[in-house]
């Protein structure tokens, strides 16, 4: 099948376009919403499969070849990124459908949802810069869309700073691909790669290389362009708060992660100074945010800076332990907070309050909400053999590596900062006296709310158990990074 | 009611608007058809054909555009992509790339001898996106208080 790597962007666009034909009918919607996402959860299963046995998947989409079409290149990278993010919509989806109300998923819900799984999907898979622009357009409009929806007044206030914020970074991308197909006449990124080498001007290349990184540190909450991030998620209802928590400032790192070592990582040490700054910078600010809050929300929403921080100071590193230790969190982070933020919203449903001064004693009541909490805040920190050690040690042995020391002890550090930040939750939420008499309209719905989140930490824990048989995936996603070689010979063939 | 005493005095508006808004649509079809070979295409036509259907609601209300026309422009939106997508599909069944597209030459009935290309169901499905976005937009915004 050379169609392959479009059909988890196809799949889910041909189901929310069906279901525009039918807005009202609550309960199909939900069935084929799920359906869609299974059967585009096992298409890209079989995609990692077919990467890992034959190699990278190109697809020059109507048949223009390389460099003047647009090729969708699936790389192990993009297929596991891919995959990731579709279980988790699935997941996420199946959560929605017991929390919602009928009239709130009567307004296009779930067809916004598929629409940003495939704006997701596409930005992973595209080998094109300008269509990577289309495709974060794709999955922008569709977060405007959940952000506002229910209208209440909070979130239309936070959706005008959240609009303003991605239309100012969207412009600036356009901007950055202009000078960049200035300089270089090519928007292929496997072209781009061959051709940015020739430029007889390297420090443009370098502006460029600084203005994408702004770009995709605006979308991915790099301090200091991180600012829009806490208010806006705060409002947002809980499966879309897990929705974005989990899979859209990642597309911002997964971007910089593509750019930084197909394009600019000849144009060495200027640019990896300026990511490796912004890195230790977005942890720092992440750790104060994690401790300083109440609101169990807040806390979550400044541990995504923390990871991303994190991740971004093993690219920053730019070696094979520290790309992988990268990847490996990456994936970590992406199932880890849609597990949290999904715990977090339930707490919230039932105590009726975001405070944590205003919860307690919920362990006694909901024992299996309690401990997936647990585990899952365990698996943040980086407790092994939980799926949030290994990455964390790889890109501390990275850095180490490279004879940095600051880096990987802020690393370590920060891990210390997630522990307290969510044991803190998990003290005052689940332990001691309750409260209040909890009778919330979440309660009765507990039992099948816990029921995809259970499954999501499984995988999670799945996921670090079997590091060991991972690694090979991680390893192959991480080669074409290592030597652009690989990813420009597999898109343009001579 | 005052939007009745302001209308009887729209006989010339009234009267133009409808020979004008066949004028428009006619371009805008024009405009659909030649895309392929001069300037033109599913956009800026989609968004003359909207134009047409806003004359039309500037001169009556819209109500009597509802039952003049009595399209659910959301649908509109949802088969045009509908239509795009299936357009790229195609070619997928016939073991080709995402997004080829193929043409042909056919006898057509009072035409003659055509050379007809898959693009034009993709411009097809742009045209009826534009439209149907275009005029959710005015409705929802022209009907809500």
């Amino acid at each position: 099948m050379i169609n392959l790597p479009v059909f988890p962007i196809v799949i889910p666009a041909l189901a929310a376009i069906i279901m525009m034909f039918m807005p009202k009918r609550v309960q199909l919607q939900r069935v084929m919403a799920l359906g869609a996402l299974v059967i585009t959860a096992i298409v890209s299963l079989f995609l990692v499969h077919t990467v890992s046995t034959e190699g990278i998947q190109t697809l020059n989409l109507g048949n223009w070849q390389a460099p003047f079409g647009i090729t969708l290149v699936s790389d192990m990278l993009s297929a596991l990124l891919v995959t990731t993010s579709t279980l988790l919509t699935l997941f996420i989806v199946w959560f929605a459908v017991h929390y919602f109300s009928d009239s709130y998923e009567g307004n296009y819900l779930y067809i916004s949802m598929l629409f940003l799984l495939v704006g997701v999907n596409g930005a992973f898979t595209t080998g094109d810069i300008f269509n990577l622009f289309v495709f974060f357009e794709v999955f922008l409009m569709s977060s405007y869309v959940l952000i506002v929806l229910g209208g209440r007044g909070v979130q239309l206030r936070e959706s005008i700073k959240y609009l303003l914020v991605n239309i100012i970074a969207s412009a600036l991308f356009v901007m950055s691909v202009a000078l960049l197909y200035g300089v270089t006449g090519t928007l292929n990124l496997a072209d781009l790669a061959m051709k940015i080498p020739l430029v007889d001007n390297p420090d443009v290349i370098t502006v460029i290389g600084v203005m994408f990184v702004i770009v995709f540190g605006m979308k991915g909450a790099l301090v200091p362009l991180h600012y829009w991030l806490p208010g806006a998620y705060v409002v947002a209802p809980t499966p879309i708060l897990a929705m974005f928590g989990a899979l859209l400032t990642k597309v911002g790192v997964y971007s910089i992660l593509r750019t930084y070592t197909l394009l600019f990582d000849g144009n060495g040490e200027f640019l990896q100074t300026f990511l490796m700054v912004l890195a230790v910078l977005t942890i720092f600010i992440g750790m104060t945010g994690a401790i300083a809050y109440n609101d169990v929300k807040l806390i979550i929403i400044y541990n995504i800076m923390i990871a991303v921080g994190v991740i971004l100071y093993g690219i920053s590193v730019n070696t094979q332990t520290s790309l992988e230790g990268s990847l490996y969190y990456l994936i970590h982070d992406m199932i880890i907070k849609a597990v949290l933020f999904m715990l977090v919203g339930m707490m919230i449903g039932i105590t009726k309050s975001g405070q944590l001064r205003d919860m307690g004693g919920l362990i006694t009541r909901f024992p299996l909400f309690g401990w997936t909490f647990f585990v899952a805040a365990l698996s943040l920190a980086g407790i092994p053999p939980l799926s949030g050690f290994f990455g964390k040690l790889l890109i501390v042995s990275g850095g180490m590596d490279e004879g940095e020391l600051f880096g990987p002890l802020l690393v370590l550090l920060s891990s210390l900062f997630v522990l307290y930040s969510v044991m803190k939750i998990f003290l005052n939420g689940f332990w001691g006296e309750a409260k209040r008499e909890y009778d919330g309209p979440l309660v009765p719905y507990t039992k099948r709310l816990i029921i995809p989140v259970f499954l999501l930490l499984i995988i999670a824990v799945a996921y670090g158990f079997g590091a060991e048989a991972i690694h090979p995936y991680i390893t192959q996603a991480i080669e074409p990074l290592v030597n652009p070689e690989i990813y420009i010979d597999a898109v343009i063939k001579e | 009611m005052k939007q009745n005493s302001k209308r009887v005095n729209d006989v010339i508006l009234q009267t133009a608007a409808i020979i004008i808004f066949f004028i428009i649509v006619i371009f805008s079809i024009d405009l659909f058809f030649a895309g392929h070979y001069s300037p033109g295409g599913g956009f800026i036509g989609g968004l003359m054909t909207s134009a047409a259907l806003v004359l039309l609601l500037l001169a009556f209300d819209s109500k009597t555009l509802a039952n003049v026309l009595p399209i659910d422009y959301r649908l509109m939106t949802a088969s045009g992509l509908l239509i795009a997508l299936l357009t790229g599909l195609h070619s997928v069944f016939l073991g080709r790339p995402f997004l080829t597209h193929a043409y042909g030459k056919f006898d057509l009935p009072l035409l003659g001898e055509q050379t007809l290309h898959t693009a034009i169901a993709f411009d097809l499905g742009v045209y009826l996106v534009v439209i149907g976005i275009t005029l959710t937009i005015i409705q929802t915004i022209g009907e809500s208080e």
